[in-house]
Parts: structure tokens; C-alpha cells; sequence
């Protein structure tokens, strides 16, 4: 008896709680998603349709109605995550934690790197406050669930632009910040010199990267025999690479370089001379906000122009003062007639405030990979194109 | 619903009340409402997900899982290259998992056996010593303690040159070494004679048991069905031309061993932490079912002439297993689900290799999901089988 009235309980119930919370979304401040068709006179003789976008108003409603700073999701159209990053009045940029020179964490807790300082360049432009900035350290594996997902704004952590992840992602590189390929890196006494010698040997490699698949290729191709062992992170592949679980370890040559400042006995290993790879290196965002793909984009481009003009975190108020180029007086704001800043949605003086936090590309590229640095890199391919490097920026018009 | 009139015969003769205060209508409405919430939650989780994955222009399919994996994978059961598919990579960490999960299962619960026993003992040092044990494992979190077992063990061990040889055997921070015998030419035909050799143990076993229990009295079992099954196989392996395993023995090559088996350091420590971790918790168990046993039975069973082994095998331990096949269920669930652990410390199990797929396909919610799926069948099938156990040994009521 109860138990056919619990039957028939859960029959009438189904149908009933579909119905009703079919009717919940409708309510709650899901719906500025669906594009609504408004039919507007623009003419007495013409009836125009036009599709308007998210009403103005559900959208500056949402985030007062949901304050809630727990979960950060960003929106991801047409100009939303500027608009949530201004509101929650700081950048959520994902970034590495584990790679000396690039992205890192020293023991004060304090992240530094070429990563790290294109986060703050992002936070420049946006703020004018570098400080304005949370930083996520991902793994390789979740980086891409945690742009999807909103968690973070962007994601700069040394990633290969790769056709797959710019689409099947639900992500787009906005530009290449630094040109690598990868590496192997051996132990010193183990004479061995190219690819061939490794057959038979175990190789460390870091789980979910371009170089994973690279490695798989490239043994492959020249029919070498070996046995990969994948870790979770950076530390956990270099860790046992350091205690000899491994013959070789491969990442991408700025990544070898880097860790190989911080292991035991950084003299004993060597750079193998072969380069298994193309691996551009850039900053990500998602699809869906084509303004904060140009904000990031052009942030990148901004520190190339700099270099090309010449212009320094240490000269730009002088430029700025002085400088008659037409180019670089539109790039620094300093041009009455022209705001390059509002079209990106930013301030007039958004380059300058980038170069005065940051520097120019040379500098960002110096301050953690120079020749005075620990994880030094010859900057070979990316120089400006103008001293035979990659680097080029399109015109600031 | 609230007007559905009850039928007057079946419901008791009671005061008339508004139905709002009738308890089977709070009944009702509580699971109504309770149901109502969830699949609401459920609803809205799904539309969430749906809007933001379409907001990115990601859709939902399962078509990738037959492209080319291209990542290789350090150790597999079965052949796999990296021009297989997905699909396949996704087989070789299931098969990977249970490998972990049947041989962690099996060990465990004969070492927590000898645990709960050893914490029974009289003996005072064995005692304290199966105390200690059971306190310090089960109270480290599993993945501390694998991953103290990986870098502080096995990855402290000697370099391949300079492995630890104890017999045929190397210990080294590539792994355990071990002889291995590879099949040669004759092994499938070897295969029917083990087959073989296994039905007709179980017939000699049964026809045995059938004697003891016709005759009544106390007949050999164990040791003839060994024989006949030892017997066979040993013939079988003499008899045939070629024998149907080529033993070799592990020597240290350029870089790595060859030869033999090796047993990776990643294998050994995830194997070795889900043992001894389980173990502690199947010693407790084992060691309740035991003192479950009123102490009359076994004094029952003493005044009845048996021996003290008889005593366990006939008495204790049939109405221990009672006490202990449910929560032991439990411990073979958790150890298999403990396996996906193996993503902290680099081998690679069905959760390890979906994440790598996820990394290079952006597939995560499909990737999930497949892997929920096969995780709840593993489990389900293991308490099924386990069920059908506890069934078996349930005490018969009369």
C-alpha cells in the first residue's frame, strides 16, 4: 500500500517539477543570452529589423542582482568580461607557477615572469594599477577547463597556439609573445648527442601538452623506441628527472632552460642541439568577446611598438611630451584628435600606462630572460623584425 | 493530488481533519518537494552547462574518441602506438586501472587478514606491532602516503646501473625487475592444458567434498585437487616439444633493463599505498567480524571434538564473513575508486589518460561523463558479485 502510493507519489511528481522549473530560468538572469528582435522605424518610408543584442538593462542588472564574489564566472559576450572585470575591480589572469623566467612563485609568494608581467601590462591598460590583479597557477591539464568555464579572464602561461586548442577549446590565441621549440635536456655524462642515441631510454614529459604529442611524433618519424613517463606538473617531472627515473626530460626550450636554473646540479645537463617543434607561445582568451580578444591583442601589440619606436618605461613621459610621430603620438594618447583607447573600451592613455608599468617587449624580455638573469635565453627569433626577429606589430591607426 | 479522495473501507475511521495535517499528505508533499528541488537543481545545472558550452560554440559529441590519440603512454596491457585512437588509449587506462584495482584487491585483503588476525593474537608484540600498523595507515590520507611512497621510496632507490639485486631480482628508481616468462610457439596449445587441468581440479574437488559428506567423515580435499591441477600442468609443460614459456631474467641494457618484467616505480608505489591503506581498514573488519562470534560457538565447537583449525574453518569463520562481506564491499569500492590517485604520481590509469585527452581535445564535459560511466560499472559490478557473496554466506534462518 505505501509503496504504490509512493509510486504514483513520484509519477505525478516528475511531470509537475519539469513543468515548474521550466518556468524557473525564465525568471532568473539566464535569458539576455537569446538575442531579442526589437523592430525599430528608422525611416517613414523604411521598416528596418534590428537585431539587438542582450537588453542594456538585464545586462547592468546581472551583476548587481548577483554580487555573489564566490563564483567570479565571467559572461563571455561582446564586451562582457571587460564590463565583469571592472566590476569585480580586478584581473583574474591563469597563469604557471613552476617556470622560473616565464611564470613563478618564489617563497614569499610573490609571481614573477614574462608571463607575469603581460598580466600586468593587461591590468595596466585596464586599471592603470598593476596591483589590480588575482592570479590563478594551473596546471597544464586544467588550463583550458578554467577559461572555458570563466574562471579566469586569460590565460597566459606559456601555451602552444595550436589549430585544435584555438578551436575545439572554445578558446582563441590573441598573438605569440615568445617563439620557442622544444628541447630535450640529458645529464652531462650520459654522451648522448642527437635524437638517435636516445633509443631505448625513458623520457619525462608533462601530461596534456603539445610537447607530449610532439615527442609521440618525432620518435615516431625516425622509428626510436621509447618509454614515456607522464607527470601531473612541471615540479613532478623535473623532480624525477632530477632523481634519474628518467634518461631525458623534454619541454619547450625556454621551459628546459628555466628548470634546469633550478635543479640540484644545473651544470651536469645539457641542451640537446635538436628542436622537435614549433611552439608559439601566447596569451588566451575565450570565445564569444571580440573587445577583450582586441584588448589583449593589441595590449601584446602595444609592447612590440614600443620596442620598434624605441620608447621605454623610463623615457615614455618625455615621448610623450616631445615625440612628433604621428604613430607614436596616436599609440601614447598624445594626439588630440585621436582616442585609440575608446575604441578597445579603454582609456585615451592606456599604451602609455602599459610601457610605464611594464617597459617595451626588449625590457619585459630582459627583466626575466636576459643575459643578467638566471634563465637567460638568447633572444634569437624573437627580436623585432626589423633586427630579423618575428616580432611585428600592425600599424596603431 | 491533496483531492484525491481515499477510499472510505481502506482508511481508518478518523477525526475530520483538513488533509494539510493528514500525515500521509505530508508525506506526500515532503518527497514531492524534496523531488521537485533536486530535479530542479539538476534542470538548471544542465541548462547552465548547455548555455555556456553553445555560448563558446562548443558542441557535444562523441565522434572525437575515434580520431588519433597521439600521445604514447608509458605502460600498457595491451599493443597501443600513438596513431590509435582515443578510444583505444581510453581502454589501455581502464585495462590499467583494474590491473591496480584486481591485484590491490586481492593483496589487500590477504594482508588485512593477517592484520585483524595478528590483532587478535595473545602475543603481545604481534598484537601492538597489527595496533600500529592499522592506526598509522589508515589515519595518513591516502594520497600523502602515496605520494610519501613514490619520491621518499621508490624514486630514492639506486640508478639502473647500480640497482639493488637481491637474487633474479633488481631494485632500482626504474622499478622492480623481476623474471618474466615470454610465450613462445606452444603456449596457446598450453592454455587447453591449464583449461584442462582447472576443470578437472574442480571435478576431483567436488567428487571429493561429495565423499566427505557421504561418508561423514573428515576426507583429504585440498591437497589431492592441488595435485591433479600441479600434476597436469607440470606433464603438460614436459610433454610438450618446446616448453611454452621462455624465462628471462632482467640485465641492465644502455639505459634501461632488458629482459624480464619491470615493474615501473609509479605501478609499484600506487599498488603498494592502496594495499597497505586498505589493508588497515580490512584488518579492523576482519578483526570485528571475528569477535562478532559469540564465544559459545567456539567453546560449542571445542566440547564437540574439533580441532582448533576446524574449529576456525568450520565454526568462527563462516559466521565471521557474515559480519565482514559488507563492509569489505566497501573497502573494494574504495580501492578501486582510490586508484584514479595514480594521477598524482604519474601512472596511467583510466583517470590519468582522460585527462590528457581532455587536455589535447578541450572534450572535458563528454571525457567526464565517460569516465563517471565506467567508474559506477566497475563499482556496480563489484558489489553485484559481492552481493551474490554475502548472499551465499548469509546465515541460512531456519
Amino acid at each position: 500500500m505505501t509503496r504504490s502510493r509512493k509510486a504514483l507519489g513520484l509519477l505525478v511528481a516528475i511531470p509537475l517539477a519539469l513543468i515548474a522549473c521550466t518556468q524557473v530560468p525564465a525568471a532568473a538572469p539566464a535569458a539576455p543570452a537569446a538575442p531579442v528582435e526589437v523592430t525599430r522605424e528608422v525611416e517613414v518610408t523604411r521598416i528596418v529589423e534590428v537585431t539587438v543584442a542582450a537588453p542594456a538593462d538585464a545586462a547592468a542588472a546581472a551583476p548587481t542582482s548577483t554580487p555573489a564574489p564566490a563564483a567570479p564566472a565571467a559572461p563571455s559576450g561582446f564586451g562582457e568580461t571587460l564590463k565583469a572585470i571592472k566590476a569585480r575591480d580586478k584581473l583574474i589572469c591563469g597563469v604557471n607557477s613552476q617556470v622560473p623566467g616565464f611564470g613563478f612563485v618564489d617563497s614569499a609568494g610573490a609571481f614573477s615572469g614574462f608571463d607575469i608581467d603581460y598580466c600586468k601590462a593587461l591590468a595596466a591598460a585596464i586599471f592603470n594599477d598593476v596591483n589590480k590583479i588575482e592570479y590563478r597557477p594551473l596546471t597544464a591539464e586544467q588550463r583550458f577547463a578554467a577559461l572555458q568555464s570563466g574562471e579566469i579572464d586569460v590565460l597566459i602561461r606559456n601555451t602552444t597556439w595550436t589549430l585544435t586548442r584555438d578551436t575545439d577549446n572554445g578558446s582563441n590565441f590573441v598573438a605569440t609573445t615568445f617563439y620557442d621549440g622544444q628541447g630535450i635536456m640529458v645529464p652531462k655524462d650520459a654522451n648522448i648527442t642527437k635524437l638517435e642515441d636516445l633509443d631505448g631510454a625513458t623520457i619525462c614529459v608533462q601530461k596534456g601538452t603539445t610537447t607530449e604529442l610532439n615527442l609521440a611524433d618525432q620518435m615516431a618519424a625516425r622509428n626510436i623506441q621509447y618509454t614515456p613517463a607522464v607527470f601531473e606538473d612541471a615540479n613532478g617531472t623535473f623532480g624525477a628527472y632530477a632523481e634519474g627515473r628518467c634518461d631525458a626530460v623534454t619541454t619547450d626550450k625556454s621551459g628546459l632552460v628555466s628548470r634546469r636554473s633550478v635543479l640540484p646540479d644545473p651544470e651536469n645537463h645539457v641542451i640537446l642541439d635538436v628542436t622537435l617543434s614549433k611552439e608559439p607561445l601566447g596569451p588566451m582568451v575565450r570565445h564569444g568577446d571580440d573587445q577583450w580578444f582586441d584588448i589583449v591583442q593589441w595590449t601584446v601589440f602595444a609592447t612590440f611598438a614600443a620596442e620598434e619606436f624605441g620608447i621605454t618605461s623610463e623615457n615614455v613621459d618625455s615621448v610623450i611630451a616631445s615625440d612628433t610621430r604621428p604613430e607614436v603620438k596616436r599609440l601614447l594618447g598624445a594626439d588630440e584628435k585621436v582616442d585609440l583607447g575608446a575604441k578597445l573600451g579603454l582609456s585615451k592613455d592606456w599604451a602609455a600606462n602599459v610601457i610605464k608599468a611594464v617597459g617595451n617587449y626588449g625590457e619585459i624580455y630582459d627583466r626575466n630572460l636576459g643575459p643578467n638573469t638566471k634563465t637567460a635565453i638568447p633572444r634569437g627569433i624573437n627580436s623585432l623584425y626589423t633586427n630579423g626577429g618575428l616580432l611585428y606589430a600592425p600599424p596603431f591607426r | 493530488m491533496a483531492n484525491v479522495p481515499l477510499p472510505p473501507a481502506t482508511s481508518p475511521p478518523r477525526p475530520n481533519r483538513a488533509f494539510w495535517r493528514d500525515d500521509r499528505f505530508i508525506q506526500f508533499a515532503a518527497q514531492f518537494i524534496v523531488l521537485a528541488i533536486v530535479a530542479g537543481l539538476l534542470f538548471l545545472a544542465f541548462r547552465n552547462m548547455a548555455d555556456s558550452l553553445a555560448r563558446q560554440g562548443i558542441a557535444l559529441g562523441f565522434g572525437f574518441l575515434e580520431n588519433a590519440a597521439g600521445f604514447d603512454i608509458g605502460e600498457s596491457l595491451i599493443r597501443y602506438a600513438n596513431t590509435d585512437t582515443f578510444s583505444r588509449a581510453l581502454l589501455v587506462g581502464l585495462l590499467n586501472t583494474l590491473l591496480v584495482s584486481v591485484l590491490g584487491i586481492i593483496l589487500a585483503t590477504l594482508l588485512g587478514i593477517v592484520v585483524g588476525i595478528a590483532r587478535l593474537s595473545g602475543n603481545w608484540l604481534v598484537n601492538r606491532l597489527a595496533w600500529l600498523f592499522i592506526e598509522l595507515m589508515r589515519n595518513v590520507p591516502l594520497l600523502v602516503l602515496l605520494i610519501f611512497i613514490y619520491t621518499a621510496f621508490f624514486l630514492k632507490l639506486p640508478r639502473a646501473r647500480q640497482a639493488i639485486s637481491l637474487g633474479p631480482l633488481y631494485l632500482s628508481n626504474r622499478g622492480v625487475a623481476i623474471p618474466w616468462g615470454e610465450p613462445t610457439e606452444t603456449w596457446p596449445i598450453y592454455l587447453y592444458i591449464l583449461i584442462a587441468a582447472v576443470g578437472l581440479a574442480i571435478l576431483a574437488a567436488t567428487g571429493l567434498r561429495l565423499w566427505q559428506e557421504r561418508s561423514g567423515r573428515p576426507k583429504p580435499i585440498v591437497l589431492p585437487t592441488l595435485f591433479v591441477l600441479l600434476g597436469i600442468a607440470g606433464i603438460g609443460w614436459l610433454v610438450l616439444p618446446q616448453p611454452p614459456l621462455q624465462v628471462t631474467t632482467p640485465e641492465i641494457a644502455a639505459f634501461n633493463f632488458k629482459g624480464g618484467l619491470v615493474l615501473t616505480p609509479e605501478f609499484m608505489a600506487l599498488l603498494l599505498g592502496l594495499v597497505i591503506y586498505t589493508a588497515a581498514f580490512i584488518g579492523e573488519i576482519v578483526r570485528a567480524g571475528i569477535q562478532a562470534v559469540p564465544k559459545g560457538q567456539v567453546e560449542a565447537a571445542r566440547a564437540l571434538g574439533l580441532s582448533g583449525r576446524r574449529t576456525l574453518q568450520l565454526v568462527v569463520f563462516p559466521q565471521a564473513l557474515r559480519v565482514i562481506v559488507p563492509p569489505l564491499t566497501s573497502q573494494y569500492l574504495n580501492l578501486t575508486k582510490n586508484s584514479s590517485l595514480a594521477v598524482a604520481i604519474g601512472y596511467p590509469d583510466l583517470f590519468a589518460i582522460s585527462g590528457t585527452i581532455i587536455n589535447q581535445t578541450g572534450r572535458a564535459v563528454e571525457m567526464i561523463a565517460i569516465v563517471m560511466a565506467v567508474y559506477l560499472s566497475v563499482s556496480l559490478l563489484t558489489s553485484v558479485a559481492m552481493n551474490w557473496y554475502n548472499r551465499r554466506v548469509r546465515l541460512v534462518e531456519r
